[in-house]
């Protein structure tokens, strides 16, 4: 009963209620687009059609289309905006490579050790988002937007002044705003400012494909369930969600927590990618990257993010000889797109120039819907 | 001695961030827009200024002149071509397209002047330090000026919102859009007034910064932009002598925390105090509760 009620609250969740098969078209598209993705690029890769440099962005691109539908589960579904999502990719990073370095000696299978290493950052990125996100989530809008940006910030900060290595016994050791003493360089794990160095890059591109399977596996079937409907509705109508007895906090909370334990995997499989990651590659221009990626590929569409998150990893790296000019035009065009997309003037210009070519199609959506909805449709036409 | 000169090195940091927080307020409270280009409106009025004095050989403050003239328009610009077209669209759109303008200012500025940081002549180069206390306590001229420069301009604005027609035009706007629209008030002039402002604003707080830290590099505003916009928040979004006590606040916090706690620490010690007061009151320290209605 509730979960009805849930649905009619919700006017995309009626949509869903309505047609069932919405949920397995986004799912075919979504799994579609990353296993033929996957396939082109590795024959690209083995026909010698990509070339070396674009192939050490393979692993990037997996993590970004994760982080990506991750980012979604908050923005797109949840509906609440966070500019912290990098803080979290960092927590599943630093803890994923932490683990890694402790298993070495003792596991030979690497697949294993990463798929350890990836468990162990999604579990403290998702403590992580627990910790955070108890307090504030009581917060609006724009107020959300500035803590989780602030957390972001502190991540990075924390990230700046935390040691960890192996002393002469082998024994882990940390250390907090000063460096460990009498250590080998290559005994260090993660040495502050320098980031998480000495690691032993174990991550493959199908390991990137699984990841954001996995990942879109999670999103889409929390979206699917009565779970997610209940999101959703708190999302298109907080007051009437409360009203039947929603605990919006929890289901807000669940959002947040799972799209952290997301960015932690993510995190994890970038940390294991590179021998040396930096604390300031999760600053705030990351989790704005992050969040262009989503909002570029249609906010809630998790294959539109997909798409935009591989092709916007991808181009900067194919325009490399333009040096200068690449980010110059980058944010030209990131610009240009948002008008276009979202200016009223132009959408209903190209909404009717879209009818104008195809009309036939419009007319047969048209026959599908009750007769109030064509009636308008006439009058606005 | 040493915690009176740490307690005016804050003011004189704080009084930076009130001044930039003082264009994010005013633009979110008319907008209802995070504009986070704001921080890097700091930094072309900064480059503006090092062109007059540095390259034209100009006095220091026909450059700061010069410099608040150009961000004023550039401010109007940015407005006019970027998030005019998007008014109404919910936040987030404008919200990716202040990022985008941000991305671009920051690589034009990389274009014209290279990522070699440049070195910034004081508005003050040659003004003597002030010395208190038989020597012990020196306050620097910079200090003086900005906290001065900041009062001066929240007397200025106070006023200039709450007596003249055009600032209870904009208050109008900022209330209610549409009911504004409908008693004759020029909402575009409104936003475009606030926008001109809240540059020509950043312009200032961008040569005062840069005179009293004087590295100038592309990426020199968005940290401090980043703080602003804290203070703006912490003192309650949308509210002006809020912006002022918030920039002040987070200005004494950094330098104290930095003083006395740890320097790699102390912006995360700013932003956990941000956390903080919004735990405590959820809508900053004098932002209105907005009730909502069924």
């Amino acid at each position: 009963m509730a979960d009805r009620i849930l649905k009619t609250i919700s006017t995309r969740g009626l949509k869903n209620a309505v047609r069932g098969s919405e949920y397995k078209r986004e799912a075919l598209i979504s799994y579609g687009i990353l296993i033929i993705g996957y396939i082109v690029l590795q024959l690209g890769a083995v026909g010698g059609l990509i070339g070396r440099n674009l192939q050490g962005q393979f692993v990037p691109i997996c993590v970004y289309v994760s982080l990506a539908v991750s980012l979604n589960l908050v923005v797109g579904i949840s509906g609440e905006l966070s500019l912290g999502h990098a803080g979290f990719m960092a927590v599943g990073c630093y803890s994923g490579v932490l683990m890694s370095r402790i298993l070495l000696p003792h596991i030979g299978f690497e697949p294993a050790i990463v798929l350890v290493s990836m468990i162990f950052g999604a579990v403290l990125a998702a403590l992580a988002g627990f910790v955070i996100g108890i307090p504030i989530l009581g917060l609006r809008g724009d107020y959300l937007a500035i803590v989780t940006l602030a957390f972001g910030e502190i991540i990075v900060n924390l990230m700046n002044v935390i040691y960890f290595g192996f002393d002469k016994d082998g024994k882990l050791k940390f250390a907090f705003n000063h460096a460990i003493e009498d250590i080998e360089n290559s005994d260090r794990i993660i040495a502050g400012a320098i980031g998480a160095t000495g690691t032993k890059t174990m991550v493959t591109f199908t390991m990137g494909l699984l990841l954001c399977l996995f990942t879109v596996f999670v999103v889409l079937n929390l979206k699917n369930s009565k779970q997610g409907r209940a999101i959703m509705s708190i999302r298109d109508n907080r007051i009437a969600a409360e009203s039947i007895g929603l605990n919006v906090r929890k289901y807000k909370l669940t959002a947040f927590v799972v799209s952290a334990a997301l960015a932690g995997m993510a995190g994890t499989l970038y940390g294991l990618n590179f021998s040396t990651v930096a604390p300031t590659k999760f600053n705030f221009n990351t989790s704005v990257l992050i969040l262009v990626f989503v909002v570029l590929g249609s906010v809630g569409n998790i294959w539109g993010g997909i798409i935009a998150a591989s092709i916007l990893t991808v181009l900067p790296e194919v325009f490399r000889q333009f040096a200068d000019y690449r980010m110059l035009t980058y944010a030209i065009v990131l610009i240009l797109v948002m008008i276009a997309t979202y200016n009223p003037t132009i959408k209903a210009r190209v909404k009717a120039v879209w009818t104008k070519i195809n009309p036939v199609k419009k007319k047969d959506k048209d026959k599908g819907k009750d007769k109030k909805r064509k009636k308008s449709g006439k009058e606005v036409a | 001695m040493n915690l009176l000169s740490n307690l005016i090195s804050g003011l004189s940091l704080g009084s930076v961030y009130a001044i930039i927080a003082l264009g994010y307020t005013m633009v979110y409270g008319i907008s209802k827009m995070l504009n986070f280009a704001h921080g890097d409106v700091i930094m072309i009025g900064g480059y503006i200024s090092f062109v007059m004095t540095v390259y034209l050989g100009m006095n220091g403050w026909v450059g700061l002149l010069i410099a608040i003239v150009t961000c004023t328009c550039l401010g109007v610009l940015i407005e006019r071509l970027a998030y005019r077209p998007l008014r109404g669209t919910g936040s987030l759109a404008v919200l990716i397209t202040a990022i985008g303008v941000s991305y671009f200012l920051q690589n034009v500025a990389l274009l014209i002047w290279g990522a070699n940081p440049k070195m910034f002549t004081s508005l003050f180069d040659g003004v003597k330090a002030l010395r208190l206390a038989g020597g012990k306590l020196v306050v620097s001229p910079e200090s003086l000026f900005t906290i001065a420069a900041n009062i001066i301009v929240m007397i200025v604005l106070t006023l200039f919102v709450n007596k003249t027609k055009a600032g209870k035009a904009m208050r109008a706007v900022s209330e209610d859009n549409g009911a504004a629209q409908l008693m004759g008030i020029n909402v575009n002039q409104s936003i475009s007034l606030t926008f001109a402002i809240g540059s020509g604003l950043a312009a200032v707080a961008g040569v005062l910064m840069c005179s009293a830290y004087p590295v100038l590099t592309p990426t020199t505003g968005s940290m401090p932009g980043i703080k602003a916009f804290t203070a703006a928040v912490f003192g309650g979004i949308g509210s002006i002598p809020g912006a002022m006590i918030g920039g002040l606040i987070l200005g004494i916090i950094e330098i104290f925390a930095r003083a006395y706690v740890s320097t790699e620490l102390a912006d995360a010690i700013v932003f956990a105090c941000l956390i903080i007061v919004l735990l405590v009151k959820p809508t900053g320290l004098l932002g209105k509760k907005v009730s909502e209605k069924v």
